[in-house]
């Protein structure tokens, strides 16, 4: 923050990325061991206390005609749920804890981003990467258990010319295996673009003849950063079903 | 302005703190443990609960959706009841009235016919005593006439003896 000030008289100072350090919560150090406590472990164990108070405080009543708590919980669990049976059928609704996991804590942890000055987990590769290589390592080894050999299947387009299946199959393989890097990416990215543009806005704040627009640019951001929050839990949600229904049912 | 955006970037740095990768390690666990917590929490506790409590308003508003298809079926059949028993009624009074009516006929035909009789039984009475009125007026008449032309011929200075004078007088008032 020193430096900052002295860049301050030269103009505009733009640290959009700066949010998205990570230091332990506790005391002044920098060194990050694999243990420390991080203001992204804060964050995220703020995200399990807020499924946490959401689903278990709220549905503790258990009552017939729910208060204002219990409707969001069952309105979220539904949600889910009809998402999983839809897509998966009845037989992945046994994978339904799974999912609601992480839809819980990728929506939890994106909207309590959006407190300002917080620290948003999802808006991290790390976290992005484990949570879609989780679904995407689960979901292959599940298609080779339930189906075996036949899951390969999913591959072979046996809908299309015989000529055009070997091509097909090639760039389905290749699709297969990019899953989980668009799965991670799309989360990480819209998630970190959005607060960084809010950032960006809030550094031409500063200046006199532009802050308006730049508070009401902030406004905007932070509404659609609002609709982002729920639309890319929603994604790798339902993203997760489509893959998990292709391990159940491979064929096309 | 560009090239002072970047010299500070520089200066906080990683450019993008994501793609530091000595962080990525604690990142990972800490993550590992959040989702291991959340699925204890929604597995064990949360998801349970909140599906018996929406199966159990299921069946609450199934239950209470039969009831009241139940008490509709009631209802209609009391409405049929009521229907039934006021035809009835209507039916019973009709009966009744018809009762009634034929037993007032029929009184009153006896009535009529009774007072037919008694009205026949004076008329002939009546006929009697008008004839008989009328025999004693002729025979009044007959006496009257044969005072009469008795009195009219010794007026004249004859002498009529009653016997000329009953049968003149019968003879005229035959003619």
């Amino acid at each position: 923050m020193a430096t900052e000030a002295a860049k301050e008289e030269s103009g505009l100072v733009f640290h959009p990325m700066d949010q998205f350090i990570i230091k332990p919560f506790f005391g002044d150090g920098s060194e990050v061991a694999w243990y420390t406590v991080t203001n992204a472990t804060v964050w995220m164990f703020l995200a399990v206390i807020a499924t946490f108070l959401l689903l278990v405080l709220g549905s503790s009543k258990r009552s017939v005609i729910p208060s204002r708590m219990q409707s969001v919980a069952e309105l979220a669990y539904g949600f889910v749920y009809k998402m999983v049976e839809d897509i998966c059928g009845k037989d992945g609704v046994k994978y339904f804890p799974y999912i609601m996991t992480l839809f819980m804590f990728i929506v939890c942890a994106n909207f309590l981003g959006l407190i300002p000055t917080s620290f948003t987990p999802t808006s991290h590769f790390a976290v992005t990467v484990v949570l879609a290589l989780a679904v995407f390592l689960t979901v292959t080894i599940l298609g080779f258990v339930k189906n075996g050999a036949s899951f390969l299947s999913l591959f072979w387009v046996a809908s299309a010319p015989l000529a055009l299946r070997p091509i097909l199959a090639i760039i389905e393989l290749i699709s297969y295996f990019v899953r989980p890097v668009s799965h991670s990416i799309r989360l990480a990215g819209n998630v970190m673009a959005g607060h960084a543009v809010i950032k960006v806005f809030a550094g031409f704040a500063a200046l006199t003849a532009v802050s308006p627009i730049a508070i009401v640019g902030i406004t905007a951001m932070y509404g659609l950063e609002v609709l982002v929050s729920f639309i890319q839990a929603y994604v790798f949600t339902i993203l997760t079903c489509v893959y998990l229904k292709d391990a159940l049912h491979p064929h096309h | 302005m560009a090239t002072e955006t970047n010299s500070a970037e520089a200066a906080s740095a990683p450019g993008m703190p994501q793609l530091d990768f000595s962080t990525w390690g604690n990142q990972i666990f800490w993550l590992i443990l959040a989702l291991i917590a959340i699925y204890l929490i929604l597995s064990r506790v949360a998801l349970p609960r909140i599906g018996a409590v929406l199966a159990e308003r299921a069946g609450t508003i199934t239950n209470d959706l039969a009831a009241a298809e139940d008490l509709k079926a009631k209802a209609v059949e009391a409405e049929e009841a009521y229907n039934k028993a006021l035809a009835d009624a209507r039916a019973e009074a009709q009966r009744i009235v018809d009762e009634a009516k034929a037993e007032i006929k029929g009184e009153l035909d006896v009535a009529i016919a009774k007072a037919d009789a008694e009205i026949a039984a004076k008329a002939a009475e009546s006929e009697k005593a008008i004839s008989e009125i009328r025999a004693s007026a002729l025979e009044n008449v007959k006496v009257v006439a044969k005072d009469t032309a008795k009195e009219i011929v010794a007026a004249f200075g004859g002498k009529a003896d009653a016997k000329t004078i009953t049968a003149a007088v019968t003879a005229r008032m035959k003619g």
